[in-house]
């Protein structure tokens, strides 16, 4: 079997600048967050961000990575709105093209499942059609002739995502409640790229099968980063770091950056939240 | 004495009453309480989630798996009804989350549509104001997250009502106008005319919004919120 492990700059090694990049999770839940700091320490930039956005868009965003963004929301969750996102927006930094989630949903299993669109009962009525001025329609052609919006397929250079376990052929495994769409965003991809907490030579017999949510077909490489998805939650390996949620939440941008961004690898940053943490405590 | 706080919790409870076997998903800690008392009481069949991934019985025990795209298929399948908040509402229930000013560059942006198009789309839904205000309740909002009546396509478009602090609304006229359906005991229809920045529908005497029964009282008090979160939502007065 092919060996597809990888460090995170390597991983972020294959993308470029200009290209559409899916970022698996939700808000601040179960976010690629070594895989985004790896961007962040790279040069590539002017791309298009496909997220349920929580701090991935954020730090992103201030770093001045992001052209477009398409997403229904950033949040980060128990601080309801994402400053760095907020920022970028009301600055005219990002452009932006805003669905709903449902259209975001489909937009993905339209990729995923090699078709143009998907119709869909949203966003018809409200101003998402105003902003978002190429939003076609499509009327039923049966009985009830309902018009729908045609929701384009939300295809991806590249996906990142974050995973509790995966094996070193790209099979992942998620132990929290949520897959959220991880799969999908692999599968809507030309090329994955799964983070995980720990790397696993067999799944043991016994694994409960719905837990593998990811399948190696989907997947380019695979990243180990313990605490990678830090400081959003990987549960049950670890809940949301609140405080230092609402330290990144709080800091101006270059001082957080300069304090925990400008290391040379992740285990830098990790170091980084180390010695902050020990701070904190005394 | 009944407070302010639980006449909001039983206005947002009375939203979920007849609804049967659908998800209450209300947003805010006084529309949840509202959603658990009217499960505790008059809406047995209401499902309820922890807020995860879990549907849940009233003592928090899980009866179901919710995940997000689970969550999607209730919401265009039909079986939920949302308390949604409102950054801005217009008379016909057009509702903002998404920013305020120029969506092309906001003065300030918030969340972004998030759920509002497909959820007013697609089943019922109503929406909680802590803080019924001018700003809030404005002649035309900045960006329509939630659709309103006079913007309403498809067969299932259906605002049920708007609680806040101050009162109850609905769209009950013939042109689904908001219209102010009961004050809470102490507040004036004038005082809810003037938080309001647009004309509400007003037919004839507005009646006050009702008193929980003493077992209400009681679940409110005792098993749903002994610690009193209710009152950090809507103060005293």
């Amino acid at each position: 079997m092919t060996d597809k492990t990888m460090t995170p700059d390597e991983a972020v090694g294959r993308l470029r600048s200009g290209m559409t990049l899916g970022i698996g999770g939700w808000g601040a839940r179960r976010k690629p967050m070594a895989l985004v700091r790896a961007v962040i320490r790279s040069q590539i930039t002017d791309l298009t961000v496909v997220s349920y956005g929580g701090p991935d868009v954020g730090l992103l965003a201030a770093a001045g990575r992001i052209r477009r963004l398409v997403a229904p929301f950033a949040t980060l969750d128990s601080v309801p709105l994402e400053p760095h996102f907020r920022a970028a927006r009301e600055q005219g930094r990002i452009a932006m093209t805003e669905y709903d989630e449902a259209m975001f949903m489909w937009g993905l299993h339209a990729a995923a499942n090699r078709l143009p669109f998907l119709p869909v009962r949203a966003g018809l009525g409200s101003d998402v059609m105003r902003v978002n001025p190429g939003l076609r329609t499509v009327t039923s052609p049966y009985g009830d002739g309902e018009e729908f919006v045609a929701v384009p397929a939300l295809r991806m250079d590249a996906a990142l995502v974050h995973v509790n376990r995966a094996d070193r052929a790209g099979n992942g495994q998620y132990l929290g409640p949520d897959p959220y769409f991880d799969d999908l965003f692999c599968e809507a991809a030309d090329t994955a790229y799964v983070s995980c907490e720990r790397l696993v030579d067999a799944f043991p017999s016994g694994t409960a099968p719905q837990t593998l949510l990811i399948s190696r077909h989907s997947v380019t490489g695979v990243v180990e980063t313990p605490n990678g998805a830090h400081f959003t939650s990987c549960v049950p390996d670890h809940g949301r770091d609140e405080p230092f949620l609402r330290l990144y939440a709080t800091t101006p941008w270059p001082e957080f950056a300069a304090r925990f961004l400008s290391g040379r690898t992740e285990d830098d940053y990790q170091a980084a939240v180390r010695a902050w943490r020990e701070e904190d405590r005394t | 004495m009944t407070t302010r706080a639980e006449y909001c919790v039983i206005a947002c409870a009375e939203a979920w009453r007849g609804d049967g076997e659908v998800l209450a998903s209300p947003m805010g800690q006084i529309p949840s309480f509202g959603a658990r008392l009217a499960r505790r009481t008059f809406s047995p069949g209401l499902l309820l989630t922890d807020g995860e991934a879990l549907l849940v019985g009233p003592d928090g025990r899980p009866e179901g798996w919710l995940p997000y795209r689970r969550h999607l298929t209730m919401v265009t399948g039909g079986r939920r009804h949302v308390m949604m908040g409102a950054s801005q509402i217009d008379r016909y229930g057009n509702q903002n989350i998404s920013c305020v000013g120029d969506w092309e560059r906001p003065t300030r942006q918030l969340l972004g549509v998030r759920g509002a198009p497909v959820n007013t789309l697609n089943h019922p839904v109503s929406y909680w104001i802590p803080k019924h205000a001018r700003r809030v309740f404005v002649e035309r909002v900045d960006m329509v997250s939630g659709v309103g009546y006079d913007r309403a396509v498809g067969p299932y478009h259906h605002l049920r009502r708007v609680v806040t602090d101050l009162a109850v609304l609905d769209f009950a006229t013939p042109g689904h106008a908001m219209r102010l359906a009961s004050v809470h005991p102490g507040v004036t229809v004038d005082e809810v005319r003037a938080a309001t920045g647009f004309e509400l529908v007003i037919d004839g005497d507005v009646p006050d919004t009702r008193e929980p029964t003493p077992e209400e009282l009681r679940l409110i008090r005792e098993v749903i919120d002994p610690a009193g979160l209710r009152d950090r939502e809507v103060a005293p007065r």
